[in-house]
């Protein structure tokens, strides 16, 4: 269907451009709304590449959870804008020179792909279940996620604590 | 009230029919947003800047991964997205903790003004 042609070509443009916004922007806020929409344009990759459920965790727990994390904090802490690139000229130039490379290594996979073959199968949320849990191959570290995350909020609400008596 | 069956049918079909072209593409964006997440890295100056662009890496590694799940047509690929997602997220919340301990401690978050590892 053309209708899907034009809706994937138009996402992975969206996609490059605002990738290369994010880096581009001064102030962090703008970079964290190019970063949304980067990621809601990689989640209509997604679903046009036959996973629309890895498409919703995209949206839900990237774009939305992780994203919004960081506006928090961004707005909490007020913070002034990023006053120009690191190293001044030197590095403009080693920007200027990152984004050749990024060209560079776009072209290089582009030619390197050409042989893939393209599977027509659609793979819904059960497969994904049945992927993780019919077997102990992931079933091991899908626990052992529980236990990181688990961890990781202790230690944030540790390190971001205000310390007594000070 | 229609036939929620046929809706669901009918939208897998419409993935079905993709273009043979989408697995190239997608590797193509994903290692050019990984390169330019790299270069955000080293170049720009706030630190959460510099975390998203972290994001911004694991987001094109995980366009990879559904790229080549799609191209061999196994699901492994899409599981390791899943585990991305939540390595990502608790990350995210360590980090940024660190960020708000870091802004209470020094009220500065330019990352060229920490060195005190630096020999």
């Amino acid at each position: 269907m053309i209708l899907d042609v034009i809706l994937f070509y138009g996402a992975a443009i969206v996609a490059l451009a605002s990738g290369l916004f994010v880096i581009a922007q001064r102030s962090p806020i703008n970079s964290a709304f190019s970063l949304i929409v980067t990621m809601c344009s990689l989640a209509v990759m997604f679903a046009m590449l036959g996973s629309g459920f890895i498409a919703v965790l995209q949206v839900v727990v990237y774009a939305g959870a992780i994203m919004v994390l960081f506006l928090f904090v961004i707005m909490l802490l007020n913070t002034k804008q990023d006053e120009g690139d690191r190293g001044g000229g030197i590095g403009r130039a080693a920007m200027a020179l990152g984004i050749i490379l990024a060209l560079q290594s776009m072209v290089v996979v582009w030619k390197g792909a050409e042989t893939l073959p393209a599977n027509q199968r659609v793979t819904t949320s059960a497969d994904v279940a049945r992927g993780l849990f019919s077997s102990p191959r992931f079933l091991y570290a899908f626990e052992a996620t529980s236990i990181l995350i688990l961890s990781a909020m202790v230690g944030a609400i540790v390190v971001a604590r205000k310390e007594k008596g000070k | 009230m229609p036939d929620l069956d046929a809706l669901y049918t009918s939208t897998l079909n419409g993935f079905e029919v993709a273009h043979a072209g989408f697995v190239q593409v997608a590797l193509a964006v994903s290692a050019f947003l990984f390169v330019v997440g790299t270069v955000g890295v080293f170049v720009r100056r706030n630190v959460i800047t510099v975390m998203m662009c972290i994001e911004l890496m694991l987001n094109a590694v995980n366009l990879a991964f559904v790229a080549f799940s799609r191209a061999h047509g196994t699901i492994d690929g899409q599981i390791l997205v899943f585990f991305v997602f939540t390595v990502a997220a608790a990350e995210a919340a360590v980090g940024l903790a660190i960020v708000i301990a870091l802004q209470r401690h020094r009220e500065d978050l330019d990352v060229d003004s920490f060195n005190i590892m630096k020999g």
